[in-house]
């Protein structure tokens, strides 16, 4: 028999997930360290890490960090190309980090092509202060600051960062990836190897936006929250390639 | 630029062009006057010589930049002023926590709030105490002159560096705008070797992670005495400041940055009228001359303190002098710096004012 | 002809897998992880296991670590 499956060596050794049970953040993490494994540049990578649950990235990957405060992981990532532009430099942060507080980082970061890779996990809260209202949350969605859910008039509509990140000159790529299913996690590790290939290849500022789940803070199993992304998730956020610039 | 020439040249230039002999990979900044030629300059410098540069979309952005940069062991800098420096003050708090070789020039302007394009002195306490939350220090040097903006330029990126802590040049609007005589010579201190820690990607060692949080109690009581005891060392080995004619004076006066030059003047038309005037002024407003300022308290010499604040320096002299001795504050919020003859009466005032007490 | 190894120390009791396997070999245990939940394990006793590998790429932890094919 032939071994198809085993840890990614960019993991650290006796790594443990301090996530939720059931929570997707383990498996983008997986899928970064795949690709990490995969394209060979692991000892040549530099992580700006962001706030909230993604923070602990630092304590499972065998990649070196810097931590940036809230909302300024893009900055302190260009900060490290700018100064170091032939190391592999990415972020992985939440939608409150990269979409809320730190929106003008990463529009900018986008806009002068910055060769970085980013990535977003899309769970339409803020979960590590317990799921508040966040820039992603759904129309309709119930979370601790929109008790009654999300309505239009009240709190606005959420923000939709594939399309914004497409719209940027200075991408190179950019997609929407989701977590739920098999077929769903085979095309997210083709789009982060994208990704990052983009700034391999020096063509610009690569994004994955990636839909997950947190059964947690949306009071699910985690079959149902998988569910929710297949529903009503993807119809806010459909999934897609939305720029590559090598096609 | 580097050889021992003079040359006359501007404060904001002459800071951007000794950041540049002291081997800054990096710059980061947004513009606000009075500091906007800095990164004017360094924007075609850097990219003539292969370096970087952003112009950034924010203040917050800039500094962040710079600690993603000196993290990589690179020297870098960013540039502002007062209520932008305001806007810095969370990556302060951090970058003193992650130990990261920051360093920040400050070309004040006045506040409180926009506040205006006058020149003023108001930020002492923004850079000496900090706006940022949590125990932590910065270091923080005052030039006084053109030369000196090019000199702690210097000290800055040293001091950054071999403390892993960082470091604010203390400029104001006045220093940015004249221009002066000034020579840049070489940039004067050794490489300080960042390889121990900085991040180059983990390639034959363990990971490396620069953070701030510590997840368990004792680790982070741990971290923030360590922080302090390293600052002890700093105020041990790197507190400075300027003394002129202290020895027989029996009043200091005493001022930081650009304000001693009118000091320094207003002191010879009080010795020609008989009064014995000295001056003192911390170079290093942290760590601050605290020890020396009770010394000479101690000898019986009173101080009075001049700054275009409403006294922000005034009560660390206060502090230092623990009662030993009289102090009093000569000031003006902003604006036009305070004329020798105004120094001179003021002093005078106060002489007769603490003479008549004592009789 | 496949098998699969199950860190009982990673699994957080999601059961993600056990919806997952086409063959239903992954079931709930009567053994609990840290915090009092029924972990997961690997029945095979007909030999079934087809070493697709769903059951890894899905599992949040990575505690299933080997998939062999």
């Amino acid at each position: 028999m032939q071994q198809v499956f085993s840890i990614p060596k960019s993991f650290k050794e006796d790594f443990h997930f301090t996530f939720c049970p059931g929570c997707d953040h383990g498996i983008a993490m997986r899928l970064v360290a795949e690709v990490l494994d995969e394209l060979g540049i692991v000892e040549n990578t530099i992580s700006s890490t962001a706030i909230g649950c993604s923070v602990f990235i630092y304590d499972f990957l065998n990649v070196d960090c810097v931590e940036a405060p809230h909302g300024r992981a893009l900055a302190s990532a260009t900060g490290v190309k700018r100064a170091q532009p032939d190391k592999v430099v990415f972020t992985y942060s939440g939608d409150g980090d990269f979409a809320s507080i730190g929106l003008a980082e990463s529009m900018h970061t986008a806009l002068r092509g910055e060769k970085i890779t980013s990535f977003m996990l899309n769970n339409t809260t803020y979960g590590m202060t317990g799921g508040q209202l966040g820039p992603t949350t759904t129309i309709g969605q119930k979370t601790t600051t929109s008790p009654m859910g999300r309505n239009k008039e009240y709190y606005g509509y959420p923000i939709k960062m594939a399309e914004h990140i497409a719209l940027c000159d200075g991408t190179a790529f950019s997609a929407r990836v989701a977590l739920d299913s098999v077929p769903h996690i085979n095309e997210a590790k083709k789009a982060i190897k994208k990704a990052f290939q983009v700034q391999l290849d020096g063509l610009g500022f690569g994004f994955v936006e990636i839909l997950s789940s947190c059964p947690t803070n949306w009071k699910m199993t985690p079959e149902e929250a998988h569910e929710r992304i297949r529903g009503e998730m993807s119809e806010t956020f459909p999934l897609g390639v939305y720029k590559d610039i090598t096609k | 630029m580097k050889s021992s020439e003079k040359v006359l040249i501007k404060g904001n230039y002459a800071i951007a062009q000794a950041a540049v002999n002291a081997g800054c990979q990096c710059y980061f900044g947004y513009p606000i006057t009075p500091q906007t030629e800095i990164g004017e300059y360094l924007s075609g410098k850097m990219q003539e010589l292969g370096r970087g540069y952003v112009c950034a979309e924010s203040e917050l952005a800039a500094i962040n930049m710079v600690m993603g940069a000196v993290s990589t062991g690179v020297k870098a800098m960013t540039s502002s002023s007062s209520c932008a420096v305001a806007l810095m003050q969370e990556a302060l708090s951090y970058a003193a926590s992650d130990e990261l070789p920051v360093v920040l020039v400050n070309v004040m302007r006045t506040g409180p709030g926009l506040g205006y394009i006058y020149p003023a002195q108001g930020d002492y306490n923004q850079a000496v105490v900090g706006g940022g939350n949590g125990d932590y220090k910065i270091i923080v040097l005052a030039p006084s002159n053109v030369q000196e903006c090019i000199d702690y330029t210097y000290r800055a990126f040293y001091l950054a560096q071999k403390y892993r802590n960082p470091v604010i040049l203390l400029a104001d609007g006045l220093l940015g705008q004249m221009m002066e005589p000034a020579s840049f010579g070489e940039y004067p201190y050794p490489e300080v070797d960042t390889s121990s820690w900085a991040l180059s990607g983990a390639n034959g060692r363990e990971a490396r992670a620069i953070y701030s949080c510590a997840r368990e109690e004792k680790k982070q009581i741990q971290h923030i005495q360590d922080l302090y005891k390293k600052f002890q060392v700093i105020a041990q080995n790197e507190t400075s400041y300027e003394e002129f004619m202290t020895d027989d004076a029996d009043i200091i006066i005493t001022a930081f940055g650009s304000m001693t030059r009118n000091i320094k003047a207003a002191m010879n038309v009080l010795r020609e009228k008989g009064i014995k005037a000295g001056c003192f002024r911390p170079i290093t407003l942290s760590p601050f001359p605290t020890e020396r300022i009770n010394k000479l308290a101690s000898e019986g010499k009173d101080f009075i303190v001049v700054e275009m604040n409403m006294g922000q320096m005034f009560k660390d002299v206060k502090y230092a002098i623990n009662g030993k001795a009289k102090c009093d504050l000569v000031n003006r919020p902003c604006g036009e710096w305070l004329s020798v003859e105004e120094i001179v009466s003021s002093v005078e005032k106060i002489l007769e004012k603490n003479y008549a007490a004592s009789v | 002809m496949g098998r699969i190894v199950i860190d009982q120390k990673r699994c957080k009791s999601c059961y993600i897998c056990t919806q997952t396997c086409p063959k239903s070999l992954i079931k709930k245990s009567d053994k609990t992880n840290r915090l009092g939940d029924y972990m997961v394990e690997f029945v095979d006793p007909k030999g079934e296991c087809i070493g697709c590998a769903m059951c890894a790429k899905r599992c949040p932890d990575v505690a299933i670590t080997e998939v062999w094919r």
